[in-house]
């Protein structure tokens, strides 16, 4: 699998999630983010975490508008696996890819603690390689993951089966304790926790890894 | 010429940062305080000497950009050059 990472003033997850990729198998290139094109042949654009150009204006604003992704809204129309994580779901929600926003947390503090999640579905090439209703622990650290969206963009993501992780102990307010969406077609996954920071038993926690493993495979059968 | 862009979350969207003012405010002693918003405005000097054509732009800039529509409103007001 060819992946790329791409990499914005401020970002500061893109040389973990690059690492997390290769050791799932895939070959990974780092797109900086006034490039205007992505490499040939890619199967997959990862938006790391980080802080963005600051978080200026709001969270994954002024990225969701680099040169770069406009090539990514391209690769992602045509079919393209885009994965977002933290700042990456902003950036994906500020680019139109995924639906409804990223807000400051309900309790007004940045939460830097590992979170427990159910996986909600496994009809996706991310979440594959989990078991549905699997109960995994990953960490998160942000202060605008409180996801919402108006009550009929939940109820569409919920009757598709869109959400895919879920908050058991919801510590930011995000709406029906989300903490991943999908596009309608399950290939652009935006979500606050940190599988990248879960792939090694060194650091504590590997719950992580089956998510680029499913992914890797998941490209390799495609 | 310049305009100003007011943005401010959507009514019903939940503004914690609002909120936290609010309290802080009735632990300050003011009383009577009820809901309160947070926003922000943003100011643009324009190289543009018609206002009609001034607010078109600045709308243009605020769907693209300012505002994030999905959970914020904004409001665009074309202000009279400064005298002098």
């Amino acid at each position: 699998m060819r992946a790329a990472v791409l990499v914005f003033p401020g970002s500061n997850c893109d040389r973990d999630l690059a690492e997390a990729l290769e050791r799932a198998g895939a070959r990974v290139t780092m797109v900086w983010h006034k490039d205007s094109e992505l490499p040939a042949g890619l199967d997959l654009v990862a938006i790391p975490g980080g802080f963005s150009f600051g978080d200026y204006l709001r969270c994954g604003a002024i990225a969701a508008h680099s040169p770069i992704m406009r090539e990514v809204v391209r690769f992602a129309g045509a079919g393209g696996h885009v994965l977002g994580i933290c700042n990456g779901f902003q950036v994906l929600t500020e680019a139109g890819l995924l639906p409804g926003a990223l807000i400051r947390n309900a309790g007004l503090k940045f939460v830097c603690r590992t979170v427990r999640l159910r996986v909600e579905t496994t009809a996706t090439p991310y979440t594959c390689a989990y078991s549905e209703g699997q109960e995994i622990a990953l960490p998160v650290a942000h202060h605008d993951g409180n996801y919402q969206a108006d009550e009929a963009t939940l109820d569409l993501l919920e009757a598709e089966g869109r959400v895919a992780f879920r908050y058991l102990d919801n510590p930011n307010g995000s709406a029906r304790d989300i903490a991943g969406v999908t596009s309608a077609n399950g290939r652009v996954l935006g979500m606050m926790p940190h599988p990248e920071r879960a792939v090694d038993a060194l650091t504590g926690n590997t719950d992580g890894a089956p998510l680029f493993a499913g992914l890797v495979a998941a490209m390799a059968d495609a | 010429m310049k305009a100003r862009v007011t943005v401010m979350l959507k009514k019903g969207v939940l503004d914690p940062q609002g909120q936290a003012i609010a309290h802080a405010l009735g632990a300050l002693g003011f009383e009577g305080v009820g809901e309160v918003r947070q926003g922000k405005v943003i100011e643009i000097e324009l190289d543009e000497s018609n206002a009609a054509r001034a607010e078109a732009t600045v709308r243009r800039m605020a769907e693209e950009l300012l505002a994030n529509t999905v959970i914020e409103t904004y409001r665009v007001e074309i202000l009279p050059d400064e005298a002098g």
